[in-house]
């Protein structure tokens, strides 16, 4: 087996990419300072021998499944959305926030077919067919909280941290569906045929989280 | 262009080459141990062969005959060969020993462009309850994959009845056995520790399913899995891995080998020994096998089987390379010459080339059409001249 071959590791772009990076830190890994604000999509650390795919959050699971990375940092919103093919080993406990029902204040929903706008079709409609309502799943890409605003949607699914957003805009949450936070996720053939590595960051993560 | 239905393929030359390779190495392994190729039809009934398949029943193609019985396309082979095994072969003596190399089809969920039709390689051992077979499919498996030229590949032995033991001594009783074990299904180790954290168990117990996702690596796996568990049943499970390593160091495999007890296959129908196969490059694994005890009960026979299959086209995705195609050479012939140009071509087929016999009036473009070929040679014109190339 060659040990040379990095370990590449797929991370979101963003906020988890931060505190991600800094529990790397916290767990004795040696990232370069520049580390954070680099705009490249893919960095290197020979030190550590470690490879990062920078991508979008949710497709960071679709790079593991495949096994372009052997590892991943994903919220827990795009495991549950997309069900891919990778061991969830471990929560990392950073990154909280969770996924809720939001819509303008004091509105009921339509009675025959309420439209719900989301990034999340697969969580919504799974989380509205057990209530056993019957609804209409919008998906959109962004900017969810306009669709209450400008009648696309009788509700929102989306993931909500400190609520800012929501208020700005005038909507209220109905109810939460779930909570979240990021993942270290893994591809099953990595987990095993590099399974010493993998045993190795998991309980040097296991005991910053 | 016409389109194709999802998830299904054309084969053109260079691949269809590299399968037929590939394959036949691991066919002729096979065969060197005894192994006896069958093929059974790709249509079987739903209620039987579809219905013991373990395919999620959303992955089957399904279909009606004229009389209105709801056919499958075969999901997988091992469900097709316990059917013949119960029933044409049963006044074989056992164990029998039997080979496929089949397509499959399974629709698929997600990304149409994945396979919803591939080729599996595999082999069943039935009738056999020693963990010597279960030892033989493992070396096989080995000995397979090095004939085909795979290098970097691991080979993880898990035991669905150990677990199941376990769980089941801890838990109380299968239901909830069950309900943990779809955690390990689902590789949600995360909800696994929670689900563990918020049953009312002993520390010890809890502590001990905990431990249990731990139980991966060599020989230490054995003595470490034998702690855990108390019933008679479970250490049973466990004392067949120690033999099962034994036999794996007899057939001089084990540096390709390592225990994984976490490991557990959407293939429900495995009792015992269970493994899957992993190689550097590809995500998904190439292959896997194992104990089936249960299976040719469906089908009214009671006996033990184990077996295993190769997925060839994830094993061609390991392997890295797509096989040049064999040289082809061309005659080109005008019709005053054709019997002279039959003549060669016969010749040199005999001789074991690849020669394409070609009318020159039916060329369009010469320059093209010479092009194609390794070497060409012309019979054009009057006859009796040399041939030219």
């Amino acid at each position: 087996m060659t040990v040379k071959e990095p370990l590449t590791i797929a991370m979101p772009k963003g906020r988890i990419f931060e505190e991600a990076a800094e529990l790397l830190r916290k767990a004795g890994y040696q990232l370069p300072p520049e580390f954070d604000d680099s705009r490249k999509l893919i960095i290197d650390v020979p030190e550590e021998n470690f490879r990062f795919i920078l991508s979008k959050p949710m497709d960071v699971a679709t790079y593991v499944e495949h096994g372009v990375a052997d590892l991943g940092i994903a919220g827990k919103d795009v495991l549950l959305e997309e069900e891919r093919d990778v061991y969830e080993l471990l929560d990392l406990k950073i990154s909280a926030c969770y996924l809720a029902v939001a819509g303008l204040p004091g509105t009921k929903m339509n009675d025959v077919a309420p439209k719900i706008a989301t990034k999340y079709p697969n969580v919504a409609a799974a989380f509205f067919r057990e209530q056993g309502e019957q609804v209409e799943i919008i998906k959109l890409n962004g900017s969810i909280e306009l669709a209450p605003l400008i009648g696309l949607s009788d509700r929102i699914v989306d993931i909500v941290s400190t609520g800012q957003t929501l208020k700005e805009n005038g909507l209220v949450e109905y109810e939460t569906i779930t909570t979240i936070t990021s993942r270290l996720i893994v591809n099953p053939v990595s987990y095993r045929m590099k399974d010493e590595r993998i045993t190795g960051i998991v309980a040097s993560l296991s005991e910053v989280i | 262009m016409f389109e194709k239905p999802l998830g299904m393929r054309d084969t053109l030359p260079n691949l269809y080459e590299t399968k037929q390779h590939v394959r036949s190495a691991l066919e002729t392994e096979m065969k060197r141990w005894g192994y006896q190729f069958i093929a059974t039809p790709a249509l079987e009934y739903y209620e039987t062969v579809g219905t013991a398949s373990a395919i999620l029943d959303q992955q089957l193609f399904k279909l009606l005959d004229q009389e209105g019985h709801t056919l499958v396309l075969r999901p997988d082979m091992t469900a097709p060969i316990a059917r013949v095994a119960a029933s044409k072969l049963l006044n074989e003596n056992l164990p029998i020993r039997l080979a496929y190399s089949a397509n499959l089809f399974r629709a698929q969920q997600r990304e149409g462009g994945r396979p919803a039709e591939f080729e599996q390689v595999g082999v069943e051992c039935i009738g056999d309850g020693t963990v010597s077979a279960d030892g033989e499919m493992i070396a096989l498996a080995v000995s397979v994959l090095k004939e085909s030229g795979l290098k970097n590949f691991q080979l993880s032995i898990g035991h669905s009845g150990f677990v199941k033991e376990l769980f089941v001594q801890i838990l109380g009783n299968e239901e909830r056995a069950q309900e943990l074990t779809k955690f390990l299904y689902e590789k949600n180790y995360v909800g696994y520790r929670e689900h563990v954290k918020s049953l009312p168990l002993s520390s010890i117990d809890s502590q001990r399913l905990l431990a249990f996702l731990n139980l991966r690596g060599g020989m230490e796996v054995i003595g470490k899995s034998l702690d855990l568990i108390e019933n008679e049943k479970g250490k049973e499970a466990i004392l067949e891995l120690q033999e099962l390593w034994n036999i794996i160091n007899d057939y001089e495999v084990a540096n390709y080998v390592k225990f994984d007890l976490t490991l557990v296959s959407h293939m429900s129908y495995y009792t015992g020994i269970l493994f899957e196969v992993y190689a550097d490059n590809v995500g998904f694994p190439i292959g896997n096998g194992g104990r089936y005890d249960g299976l040719l009960e469906k089908f009214g026979r009671s006996t033990g089987a184990t077996g295993f299959a190769i997925r060839l086209d994830r094993l061609i995705e390991a392997l890295g390379e797509i096989d040049e195609t064999a040289p082809v050479e061309c005659i080109l012939f005008s019709s005053e010459r054709r019997k002279e140009a039959c003549g060669l071509a016969k010749e040199r087929r005999i001789a074991g080339n690849q020669v394409v016999l070609q009318d020159i009036s039916g060329v369009k473009d010469l320059d093209a059409c010479t092009k194609k070929y390794s070497d060409v040679t012309f019979l054009v014109g009057k006859a009796g001249k040399e041939p030219v190339k």
